[in-house]
């Protein structure tokens, strides 16, 4: 029964990339204004879990009047559970790297970033052939678009956008105040674009085979396809191509190992559904009862009945507790009482009633942390401790 | 196109300047919104989170200190949000502080501590930080107490100590629970490039930093029947010790200063100005002096131009930064040291007191003083000249601790032999001061004439700006300066050490063709020091500036050549300035230092 | 002028003396010596014209730029949710039982330091760890044992 239901397959992202260069000359002939509207229409929205509309953040960058302007692939996946960027970097490259040339084109950017985590070192030398060979077609159609890796060292948190220009700029990556945005005010103070790299993958398929094709497919405020990369208790982990809007019991029935407890969406930044919620969720960036959105990239861990929701929580804790850059005080001190509190609940030091104080300190975190990693703590200690109560107190 | 904006604050429509953020509009409404990391020497950081407030129609809370006002936007500072999230926000800080105020150097002027008072802080329902990590309290520098166990974080010291001084003694290291704040290697504050200069202390919202206090020391020395105190008090300390008290930034309180001294038990209270009087002779004759060998003897070993010595924060700046340049330091040194020198010589000498019986106190505006005090070189009575150095901060406490009633204390003259002083030795409070109150006694030297200001306030050299230029043409001097004929004196003054960066970048590259800079570490000059009190900002600087320059109207000789009791000095003890005493007693050498 | 010396200065030469170039060189020293000791972190200071403590601060930012002296090979074993699930500690036990250190410490003939990192990215194989840049996935007690085998018979630089 759990392996009977399959959902959709779809393959425009891994699908063969050898016709790159057709495309981006192709594209680059095409009005900058007439791409941007393609990106609109086709309602992509970032695949790295903030989900900002693609099409406007590239209108805002392209408006503002700036000599210098920048493009940078967000490659510092580090969100739990994900792994399709890595992927991406490696079977498909000059998906990315036309794109990001795109994008260029039309905001006026000539210089372009790969800011790639540390950990994934080991690919810099094939990416670096790429960037070779993609450079060697610019020159020979006379387009101005340079590319470069910039490596990052072992840092969770500059995969949020600002705390990402901090790290470029030779700084610890603390995240900036925010206005002023990048696209005003971003690498070197000039206009800048960050995307994802699933993100520009999917602007590589839009101006390829047009923005229907891909609003075509998923739903209503979440159109288009999504990397899904699973694991945990599932016998297929890996990644898959599917449609946004799924249900969430749909995935369980195709990926679960028929002993499905809860499934953590979004990674350590998501919620943690439980077994009697699947049916109400749906993955998309506006879900219909529960509401859940797809926060952080698309990382889907299955757990079965034999794994200990409280060692997950303390896990997912202790991963923010390290990677928080310190800066403001939600989050420094707002992880560390998180993760201290419920080791007190479960050693009974502190009475189950305090996990409530927890909770409204999560909420606290979510309104007032200076970035997206102090805000998002509490979308997975309130989803398991409410869900898991008693196993975090027992 | 208007230049103003309409937003609602509370509720109440408010019109205000495009640009400025949520915090302005909101003082200038008349709403203090509580911050932490904000201060207005500094630029904005926005980590500690205390300043939120409610946006209508924003999901999350803004910081108030960082969000400019836009058109139309409904603010809320007191909604219930706000005040549940501000309330969380403190516990959290409290949570991560040692919070035994009781045994807290800052302890009734703590802006945790008012935070904490003002939200009514009762319990403390998160767990307690401090006893989980090992906090190291670094005591080990002269002038400065680093207490990790205190730090909220709020990087004002780190930003301070490299916007305002350009010195980035300490840094944010390490991230998330490890996250702190520290020095280079995390090694003691004693061993990097840190200048004692205490801007960090002035700038620090709680106890984390504070200066090294002697008070006890100080306390046993008047006690000690056998021991005759002698203590000296800067020009900027009667500028600012009113503010400890009860009294307004800016008021006047030297009367009441020596009169307090006086009570607390000092043998004999005396005056810095005096020194800075006797500094002005002595580099005033160096200058020259130097000025001759260059244009007279065309003497290319003599460096120029000649920067002055009296801050030791500076000092010790040039001596890491730019120790190829200690040439250009005048050999004189700072009023304090050489007040110490004479405390255990002359002074002890006319007053028939053994040397080895005076404890030397100095009352200063300024942590690096203590530092300096303990210089190795700072020897030359046979003894150590300044045995203790108190700041401002500190003599407010030994009169809290006395029980005297400053506001009802009426004034009294200092003693004398080393008690009188020139409007131009006050001035040495001020940036720009010591440039000034040289000029008037130098210019004065060499053409006969007073200088060519009215009322002999150089205005060029004073004000706040960073780097300040003047430019004195020397004509018709008397006969023996004939060589200064038609030489146009150009003299350069900076406060604060990232500006002494600039300048000295610019002599580095030959840009600058000054003959004589006054440096001063401390923005606004000492009396801005990092022993003066807290808090501190430009408007309190400002109004202490203006005490400064009213003390010097108002008071009888403005030159301080004219000081009798630096007359009487020179003729009964040193002989001339530069001679063999003044040499010995006066003036020191600087030490080489890494950069790193 | 010392081999450190000389490297810094041809890594300032080819990334550029700002404060952008930072990163990159501390990165290429880690790359060659392992760590960024102390001597280091001041000639860089010296060259790039940047305060020590910034360079302190910038470098303990980063998990894998390392400050403390650090062996040839760096095991980095990860322990985020998956891997954790899929035996982790196990595979760790193995690999301090047959180096005989602890977490956080370097091997006496100073070839491996053993240190653990958040997730790697390779979910789907769990467990799995980096030993400098190189990745190993779907590890086991055993397979671990064979891996640190092959680098102990490796001699010379890697």
């Amino acid at each position: 029964m759990a392996n009977s239901h399959q959902l959709k397959r779809v393959d425009f992202i891994f699908r063969n990339e050898n016709d790159w260069e057709k495309v981006l000359s192709s594209t680059i002939k095409r009005k900058p204004a007439e791409l941007i509207n393609e990106l609109i229409s086709s309602e992509l929205k970032g695949r790295g879990g903030a989900g900002f509309p693609t099409g406007l953040k590239w209108k805002l960058t392209a408006e503002e009047k700036s000599d210098e302007k920048y493009i940078i692939c967000n490659a510092d996946e580090g969100e739990p559970g994900t792994f399709k960027d890595r992927e991406i970097l490696s079977r498909v490259p000059y998906k990315v790297l036309t794109a990001m040339a795109v994008c260029g084109y039309v905001t006026g950017a000539k210089r372009g970033f790969i800011y790639l985590r540390g950990e994934y070192k080991f690919l810099e030398p094939e990416l670096n052939k790429a960037i070779d060979e993609f450079k060697y077609y610019c020159k020979e159609i006379n387009f101005d678009f340079t590319i470069s890796i910039f490596m990052g060292s072992g840092a969770y948190i500059c995969g949020e956008e600002t705390a990402l220009l901090e790290s470029m700029e030779g700084r610890r990556g603390e995240p900036r105040n925010k206005p002023p945005f990048p696209s005003q005010n971003g690498y070197k103070g000039k206009p800048t674009i960050i995307n994802n790299v699933e993100t520009l993958v999917h602007t590589f398929t839009i101006f390829k085979y047009g923005a229907k094709k891909f609003y075509d497919l998923g739903v209503q405020y979440s159109r288009g396809t999504k990397l899904f990369s699973v694991s945990g208790d599932t016998p297929k982990p890996g990644i898959y191509e599917l449609e946004l809007g799924m249900s969430l019991q749909d995935f369980v029935y195709e990926f679960g190992d028929g002993d499905t407890k809860a499934v953590q969406v979004g990674g350590a930044s998501g919620f943690l559904v439980p077994r009697k919620k699947f049916k109400d969720a749906a993955i998309g960036f506006k879900g219909k009862l529960t509401g859940i959105s797809l926060p952080t990239g698309g990382s889907m861990m299955l757990f079965n009945s034999s794994r200990s929701m409280f060692n997950v929580l303390d896990n997912y804790l202790e991963f923010f507790r390290e990677e928080s850059c310190g800066q403001c005080t939600p989050c420094r001190v707002g992880c560390q009482q998180l993760l201290l509190g419920i080791k007190a609940v479960k050693r009974g030091e502190k009475p189950a009633s305090y996990l409530d104080k927890l909770i409204r300190l999560t909420e606290t975190m979510q309104l007032t942390a200076k970035c997206g990693l102090g805000q998002s703590v509490a979308n997975s200690f309130s989803s398991i401790v409410e869900n898991f109560r008693e196993e975090m107190i027992y | 196109m208007t230049n103003k904006l309409n937003i609602s604050i509370n509720g109440f429509p408010v019109h205000i300047e495009k640009g400025k953020t949520i915090l302005e509009a909101a003082k200038e409404e008349g709403i203090t919104i509580p911050t932490l990391c904000y201060h207005k020497d500094l630029c904005v950081a926005g980590n500690c989170r205390v300043c939120v407030v409610e946006v209508t129609g924003q999901r999350r809370l803004s910081a108030a200190c960082a969000t400019p006002c836009e058109e139309g936007m409904e603010i809320l500072t007191n909604s219930l949000k706000v005040r549940n999230s501000r309330k969380h926000i403190i516990e959290l800080l409290l949570a991560e502080h040692n919070a035994d105020c009781t045994k807290c150097y800052r302890n009734g002027n703590c802006e945790l501590q008012e935070l904490a008072s003002e939200y009514k802080i009762m319990t403390q329902d998160f767990i307690e930080l401090v006893p989980l990590q090992r906090y190291s309290i670094d005591m080990y520098s002269p002038s400065i107490i680093k207490d990790d166990s205190k730090c909220i974080r709020c990087q004002r010291c780190v930003r301070t100590c490299a916007e305002i001084q350009g010195v980035n003694a300490l840094t944010v290291a390490h991230k998330g629970d490890k996250m702190k704040i520290t020095t280079f290697f995390e090694k003691h504050m004693r061993d990097v490039v840190c200048t004692n200069c205490g801007q960090c202390v002035n700038h620090c919202p709680t106890g984390a930093l504070v200066e090294k206090n002697y008070i006890e020391e100080v306390w046993e020395a008047i006690a000690n029947p056998n021991k005759h105190v002698v203590v000296q008090t800067a020009p900027a300390v009667r500028v600012g010790l009113g503010e400890e008290l009860g009294l307004e930034p800016g008021s006047r309180v030297t009367g009441k200063m020596v009169a307090a001294l006086k009570r607390l038990g000092f043998d004999s209270v005396l005056d810095t100005d005096f020194t800075a009087d006797l500094t002005i002779i002595e580099e005033g004759t160096e200058l020259l002096t130097r000025l001759k060998r260059a244009l007279v003897d065309k003497d290319e070993t003599v460096s120029l131009p000649m920067a002055t010595s009296c801050s030791p924060g500076w000092i010790k700046y040039i001596e890491h930064m730019y120790p190829e340049y200690l040439d250009n330091l005048s050999t004189c040194k700072s009023p304090q040291q050489m007040f110490g020198a004479l405390a255990k010589t002359y002074y002890a000498k006319a007053r028939n007191i053994e040397p080895d019986k005076i404890v030397s106190v100095s009352i200063m505006p300024c942590t690096a003083k203590k530092f300096e005090a303990f210089r190795p070189e700072m020897h030359d009575s046979g003894y150590r000249d300044v045995d203790y150095v108190l700041t401002t901060r500190e003599l407010a406490i030994l009169i809290k601790q006395a029980g005297l009633d400053f506001e009802k204390i009426e004034p009294v003259k200092y003693d004398r032999l080393m008690g009188d002083s020139t409007g131009a030795g006050v001035i040495f409070g001020a940036t720009g001061g010591v440039m000034e109150a040289a000029l008037r006694t130098a210019y004065e030297i060499v053409t006969g004439r007073e200088v060519p200001f009215k009322n002999l306030n150089i205005d060029p050299v004073r004000g706040m700006e960073g780097v300040r230029e003047a430019t004195i043409k020397i004509e018709n001097p008397l006969k023996e300066w004939a060589f200064l004929d038609g030489v146009e004196l150009k003299c350069a003054v900076a406060h604060g050490l990232v500006n002494a960066k600039k300048v000295m970048d610019a002599v580095k590259s030959g840009k600058a063709d000054y003959h004589f800079i006054e440096f001063m570490a401390c923005p606004g000059g000492c009396l801005g020091g990092g022993g003066q009190p807290i808090p501190t900002n430009p408007e309190i600087r400002k109004q202490r500036a203006e005490a400064i320059y009213a003390e010097d109207g108002e008071l009888p000789l403005r030159k301080s050549h004219e000081n009798p009791e630096v007359i009487k000095l020179y003729k009964d003890f040193l002989v001339e300035p530069l001679g063999a005493k003044s040499h010995h007693l006066l003036h020191t050498k600087y030490t080489k230092r890494n950069r790193y | 002028m010392d081999s450190i010396q000389s490297l810094i200065k041809t890594l300032a030469d080819q990334h550029g003396r700002k404060r952008e170039s930072l990163l990159p060189i501390m990165q290429a020293i880690v790359e060659r010596e392992k760590y960024l000791s102390e001597y280091s972190m001041v000639e860089i200071a010296r060259e790039v014209d940047i305060p020590a403590s910034e360079v302190y601060g910038t470098a303990t930012f980063y998990s894998f730029i390392e400050t403390k002296p650090a062996g040839r090979y760096i095991i980095r074993i990860c322990k985020t949710i998956t891997c954790a699930m899929k035996g982790k500690n196990q595979v760790l036990f193995a690999i301090q039982d047959m180096l005989k250190i602890k977490l956080g410490e370097t091997t006496p003939d100073k070839r491996f330091s053993l240190l653990e990192t958040n997730c790697l990215g390779w979910c789907h194989k769990a467990p799995a760890m980096l030993i400098n840049n190189e990745v190993y996935t779907e590890l086991t007690p055993e397979k671990v044992r064979d891996i640190l085998t092959s680098y102990m018979k490796k001699n010379g630089q890697n």
